[in-house]
């Protein structure tokens, strides 16, 4: 049996076209963008074609983008960056309990080094209040880093609300845009947004390569020292078939690519919430990523949903303890005021471009069975 | 398989054995919560002419691990005696089923204490409780210490749920801290009762709510 992937927002595979685009900067095209030579230039100009490209996606001057080794370093990269470098103006952080744990632990490190950090509530759509920011500012208020779409529960934040305080208050606005990159708008100019983190895999290209745009004019420390690339930012020599992947991943993506998964979204929450009893969804019902549909089943444990529907074939994933090294639910799923014993049940499809109408059928039929045969064998009702 | 888990483990996960419930079990026990993320319940039957266990079913909420040492532990336990089931350890069960991954002792011991639980329950029952000192306010706390409070995963003696214990003439009144028409009353009553009504000179218990 075709095994069906609904792990989208986890990862991607990378698209035909983005690969034969990526091939031959492995093999013919190997220059070093800092040689001088003929090799070298070749690799430049692809350097800063896919420069360019990605910097039109965000509505930034190309000269805004630092290509990293992915969402991981570009949100340590905005967090430490400019925490360290605007130690003058202040010590205090704001950013939202619902964010990814690469902007959390950074944050948790900065704590150590005696920097304050607010994290903000969320409401039960995982929503954060733009008032309970603005009261959150405070003088030494350095800047404020918010997750746009969220990776476990889909909600899109209203960032343009965000952003309008966070430049009127002259902090530094950070997003995250690891999932809603290319998915939904993302204007740096009309946003008031100072730093913006985006990255390849999740958008059908290669893993490993990401980005961070960085306003001209925004104080940030680099984390990697050795030459001068990227603006003296992140030094290495560039990941130059990643980088090409990466850009031509964000040019072939179409409004028709999201208004399909849009709408293989919108079927399996239908499906579900009217076939399987017992069953919510979780996040904003309309304010949410294209591709995350999750919902809490109650009476059963996520972890053993996932392996069953894994033996169909199907894979998904869950907010479980369980499925974690902690033995704690999501701390997303907990933010959003989900009793623990929900949050248990907790599971995440995510479809992507490549899946059909059809495996969603075929996705709902079995995790019914799934859902029935577990709440039979469980004690708790 | 990307699983930490062994084949029988997978095998037990799939296809159970003896899940269900015993509706005129002889002795019974629910271990864990809800809130935690895992839940066992175990229904014993016994032959009371040679103290074996004639019949065992088990219903299980939680992850993998925990379901398939649920089905393990029940197939470990049929025929045996209740002594010999009373030492079966985690170990064993791990053992049987071709080893537990580390990061699922906690889930899967679960059902291990739910055999024990559900075999004492038989014992206090059928007055074969060897340690025959009475019940005091320590040892009605020291059982609720065993009752979780679902809304945050611990026990309800340390969550302070727990706001009177009273003892006189066989029986025990709790007073609970929270609402009657809390969501979890009725959870928390029913095991409340459980843990406190197999003690052996415990003529009733009365669980009341603070509003």
């Amino acid at each position: 049996m075709e095994k069906i992937y609904l792990d989208n927002a986890a990862t991607t595979p990378v698209a035909r076209e983005v690969l034969d685009a990526m091939m031959p900067y492995f093999s013919e095209k190997y220059g070093n963008a800092s040689s001088i030579h003929s090799f070298g230039t070749e690799a430049k100009e692809a350097l800063e074609d896919a420069r360019e490209k990605i910097a039109n996606k965000l509505n930034a001057n190309p000269y805004e983008i630092v290509f990293t080794s992915g969402g991981t370093e570009s949100n340590n990269l905005a967090l430490k960056g400019a925490a360290l470098s605007n130690r003058k103006k202040g010590n205090h952080i704001i950013t939202t309990k619902i964010e990814h744990g690469s902007v959390l632990k950074p944050c948790k490190w900065l704590e150590k080094l005696g920097f304050d950090v607010s994290y903000l509530d969320v409401d039960e759509y995982g929503l954060v209040d733009p008032e309970n920011f603005e009261n959150s500012i405070r003088d030494e208020t350095i800047m404020v880093s918010v997750i746009h779409g969220n990776n476990e529960i889909g909600t899109i934040q209203d960032i343009d609300e965000i952003g309008k305080i966070a430049r009127e208050k002259e902090i530094y606005f950070h997003i995250d845009a690891c999932q809603s990159f290319t998915k939904t708008g993302i204007n740096v100019e009309t946003q008031n947004l100072d730093m913006v983190t985006i990255n390849s895999h999740k958008i059908y290209g290669p893993k490993g390569i990401g980005a961070l745009y960085i306003r001209e004019g925004v104080k940030v420390d680099p984390l990697i020292h050795g030459g001068g690339h990227e603006r003296k930012l992140r030094a290495g020599t560039e990941n130059i078939p990643g980088i090409v992947g990466f850009a031509k991943a964000a040019e072939i993506t179409t409004p028709g690519d999201v208004e399909k998964m849009r709408e293989l979204r919108d079927y399996l929450i239908k499906r579900i919430i009217n076939e399987i009893p017992n069953s919510n969804l979780i996040g904003h019902p309309q304010k949410r990523l294209c591709n995350n549909a999750n919902f809490t089943f109650k009476f059963i444990e996520g972890e053993s949903m996932l392996m069953l529907l894994d033996q169909a074939g199907i894979c998904v994933s869950t907010g479980s303890a369980c499925s974690s090294h902690a033995l704690k639910p999501s701390h997303v799923l907990l933010a959003t005021g989900i009793p623990p014993e929900d949050a248990h049940g907790s599971l995440r499809l995510s479809p992507g471009k490549y899946n059909t109408l059809e495996e969603m059928d075929y996705t709902v039929v079995n995790l019914k069975k799934i859902v029935g045969r577990l709440r039979e064998l469980s004690p708790f009702k | 398989m990307k699983f930490p888990y062994s084949e029988k483990v997978l095998e037990h996960f799939r296809n159970p054995r003896n899940v269900g419930k015993i509706d005129d079990a002889d002795g019974k026990a629910t271990v864990g919560s809800p809130a935690c993320g895992d839940m066992v319940a175990v229904y014993i039957k016994v032959d009371p002419k040679d103290s074996r266990i004639s019949d065992v079913k088990f219903e299980s909420y939680g992850c993998a691990s925990n379901i398939a040492t649920g089905s393990i532990i029940t197939e470990l336990a049929k025929g045996r005696t209740l002594e010999e089931a009373k030492s079966i350890t985690w170990t064993q069960a791990s053992d049987a089923l071709g080893g537990l991954p580390k990061i699922k002792a906690h889930c899967s011991v679960l059902a291990v204490d739910g055999l024990r639980s559900a075999i004492q329950n038989y014992e206090e029952k059928h007055g074969l409780v060897k340690d025959m000192t009475p019940t005091t306010v320590d040892v009605v706390r020291r059982r609720l210490g065993k009752v979780m409070n679902p809304l945050t995963g611990l026990d309800m003696v340390r969550t302070n749920l727990v706001k009177e214990i009273e003892i006189k003439d066989g029986e025990v009144k709790i007073v609970v801290d929270l609402p009657d028409n809390h969501q979890f009353a009725p959870n928390i009553k029913e095991e409340v009762i459980d843990k406190i009504e197999s003690l052996w000179d415990v003529k009733k218990v009365v669980v009341e709510f603070t509003e």
